[in-house]
């Protein structure tokens, strides 16, 4: 008899194709948030694996700011069309235009707390029952407790108070109306797992995550790239440099870092060099990070 | 730092109390891995002086619960993550007092290995008791006795032989297959993941190498085929339009095409016919797998049936004893409905009899008990409307398990062990 274990990255796999089954099986009407960036790639991705050779039994949903990256949208266009699957745009533009949210002004503007209020109407429109999303419990300490399924009341509320304890791979969808649950199936991976499991499985991303010339401007330490959504202080210059995204969000606040890196092992050995030796020197990409990670806290994911 | 893509997981849970350096054992282990970023070590420097002590408190890389405490926000499980060459680990860090039992027995449902902390100057405690007991009741397959703050008992042989002596007359009571002992001190570093050269009478390995040698590939059950289905997958397309496939998470046993198999609960028997995954054929399909599989012939299956093997069948009953961990502040009494969830099946269930409670810390019997309050733990027996299909947990962690959820708060409310 051989020896019947999986590796790492097959178990983690294993463990979110059940998550995203399992809330198929127990709720109404899920969704899949989608970002554009690579955790919500590599959902869609999984997504795909778990039905085939039935399409993915869900939407998709995307939270458009009107502020992405071109190249975002086109990946997205691409992947749904791939995929044969149904995709629900909410839009912050529209929730603006409506009077339910007022645009921020300033050099500073942008439409990240904007978001939250379209995502709740989006799901509320369409009677999403379940909204699944990317988001690992190792990104930061207030995630390293957030469940699988994870409860949120009739207002779209997280109470950290009320979670529901979670055994064995045991999961309690069961809720009263107008409730709804966020599930993160990929709760239990690493940055580096994600990395990994996309080499692995040769999974495409947006040409962004990949060293590319970009026209910049440095502002307090954070690569930004140049576009229309950006006004430039009196001081700023813009800059040709080689860089790539570590995150994909909206192009007024996500930083981009120094790299040359094009190609996944490249990334690959770029992440983990990262995290053992390189992080204390690069305190102006991990202020581009955190700022990203604090969209999500506010109810992106 | 080399990148392996086909390295095994394990999960090990820690419970511990404020002073037993359970903290600063976690934050010892993702320090000397490298699991830390530079700026994070930053701060914890930078924050242990301003506090005015004379090293680095490592205790504050984990320091969520300690913030939640001062806060008043109920303290819980909090999952961490670190990864060698080897490995890669997923922590689930518990508080360790009584009150937190439910949280104990949470991180413990899915470890493949236990912590357990002792202080070298105190010897076995009420907690160690505790924590050993959950770990045992949970059928954590692994335990790892640390002997922690050796650095103040001068490193005493002698402490330490003491404390093994007295950990295993005690442990022998137990039903727990694999324990391992080591001398440590999680400040210092101390066998953590370096050698101590301050205990050289100590042969065996550190904390880290048993972490990443220890055998797990048979922790789950490979031998009685236990498949429950999940969902049904019909693509209803031109060119799969009779596919009819099977989704599930193998639970337990070895799957291949070609094996005979009998669907519960209505006893037909087939084939596999195949076993897949995304349209990739698999030739043995072993837990924690998830995947589709077709059978021969056209059988009414749903969600909640259960595809076993012919000859080595679960047990299908309406009762059962179980051994539940209570989790709500409302307590459980005779005749409580509830409802239970257990593999992918779910059922009305109400409670029949309390046999007994059980005292977490000395194990002793509580006889004639009326009510079972949060954090109890007790012998149940249940009845469920519908018959189950399951293993006692001892047999397998996986179909021997349930939840039981409040029908009127949906709140899950118990944790159950099929005896």
């Amino acid at each position: 008899m051989g020896s019947y274990y999986l590796p790492h990255l097959k178990e983690l796999e294993a463990e979110a194709i059940f998550v995203i089954r399992e809330v198929v099986s127990q709720f109404e009407k899920p969704a899949l948030l989608f970002s554009g960036g690579k955790d919500s790639i590599v959902l869609s991705h999984l997504a795909k694996k778990a039905f085939y050779p039935a399409k993915i039994p869900f939407p998709l949903i995307h939270i458009d700011t009107g502020h992405n990256f071109p190249e975002t949208i086109k990946f997205r266009d691409d992947l749904v069309e791939n995929l044969g699957v149904q995709l629900i745009v909410g839009s912050v533009q529209e929730s603006i235009d409506k009077g339910r949210v007022r645009e921020e002004t300033g050099v500073n503007a942008s439409r990240n707390a904007l978001q939250t209020v379209t995502l709740l109407d989006t799901l509320e429109d369409h009677k999403i029952d379940a909204a699944m999303g990317g988001a690992r419990r190792d990104e930061e300490k207030a995630r390293a407790k957030e469940r699988f399924f994870s409860h949120r009341d009739e207002f779209g509320q997280w109470d950290p108070k009320n979670q529901r304890p979670e055994l064995w791979n045991l999961f309690n969808g069961r809720k009263h109306h107008g409730e709804h649950f966020r599930v993160f199936p990929i709760s239990n991976w690493t940055e580096m797992d994600v990395w990994q499991y996309i080499l692995q499985e040769r999974i495409e991303l947006p040409s962004l995550y990949f060293s590319h010339e970009r026209d910049c401007i440095v502002r307090d330490g954070v690569i930004l790239a140049n576009s229309e959504f950006i006004q430039l202080k009196p001081n700023e210059e813009v800059k040709k440099m080689v860089v790539r995204y570590r995150t994909c969000g909206d192009m007024p606040i996500t930083g981009a870092v120094l790299s040359e890196a094009d190609t996944l092992e490249l990334i690959i050995e770029e992440v983990a060099t990262t995290r053992t030796t390189e992080r204390g020197t690069r305190a102006d990409d991990k202020r581009g990070e955190t700022a990203m990670e604090d969209r999500k806290k506010q109810g992106y994911f | 730092m080399s990148i392996q893509e086909n390295n095994q997981l394990l999960r090990f849970t820690t419970a511990g109390s404020v002073d037993d350096g359970k903290s600063t054992l976690i934050g010892r282990l993702l320090y000397d891995s490298k699991s830390i970023f530079e700026d994070q070590i930053e701060a914890v420097k930078t924050s242990s002086e301003k506090k005015g002590f004379d090293y680095v408190d490592l205790s504050l890389l984990t320091d969520g619960l300690k913030s939640e405490r001062e806060q008043g926000i109920t303290i819980d499980v909090a999952y961490r993550y670190f990864a060698t060459p080897k490995r890669k680990f997923i922590i689930a860090d518990t508080p360790g007092h009584i009150q937190y039992t439910r949280n104990m027995v949470t991180g413990a449902s899915t470890a493949n290995l236990a912590i357990i902390l002792i202080d070298a100057r105190k010897g076995l405690l009420e907690q160690t008791y505790r924590h050993s007991f959950i770990a045992s009741l949970l059928k954590i397959p692994h335990l790892m006795v640390c002997v922690n703050k050796m650095d103040l008992v001068d490193y005493s042989e002698e402490v330490y032989n003491k404390i093994v002596s007295d950990y295993q007359a005690f442990s022998s009571k137990m039903d727990i297959k694999d324990v391992q002992f080591v001398p440590i001190s999680a400040l210092k570093g101390d066998n953590v993941v370096e050698r101590s050269e301050n205990m050289p009478w100590y042969e065996g390995s550190t904390l880290l190498y048993h972490l990443e040698n220890v055998h797990i590939a048979s922790d789950f059950n490979h031998v009685d085929c236990r498949f429950p289905v999940q969902m049904v997958i019909r693509p209803h397309t031109l060119e799969n339009q009779d596919f009819r496939g099977y989704a599930g998470r193998i639970d337990g046993g070895i799957f291949k095409p070609g094996d005979e198999v009998t669907v519960l609960p209505s006893g037909f028997n087939s084939k596999v016919k195949t076993v897949e995954l995304n349209g990739e054929q698999i030739d043995e399909a072993y837990a924690p797998m998830s995947v589709t599989m077709t059978l021969e012939d056209e059988i009414d299956i749903s969600r909640g049936d259960m595809i076993v093997r012919r000859n080595n069948q679960p047990k299908v009953d309406q009762d059962l004893e179980v051994m539940v961990c209570w989790m709500n502040q409302r307590p459980l009494h005779n005749r409580t409905k509830l409802v239970l969830k257990h593999t992918t099946k779910e059922a009305q269930a109400m409670v029949k009899a309390i046999q007994y409670k059980v005292d977490v810390n000395t194990l002793h019997r509580i006889e004639d008990v009326d009510e079972i309050k949060m954090n109890d733990i007790a012998r149940v027996s249940i009845r469920s409307a519908q018959p189950m299909f399951f293993d006692s947990y001892r047999k397998n962690r996986l179909t021997g398990s349930l939840i039981l959820v409040d029908p009127n708060t949906n709140e899950t409310v118990g944790a159950g062990m099929i005896i």
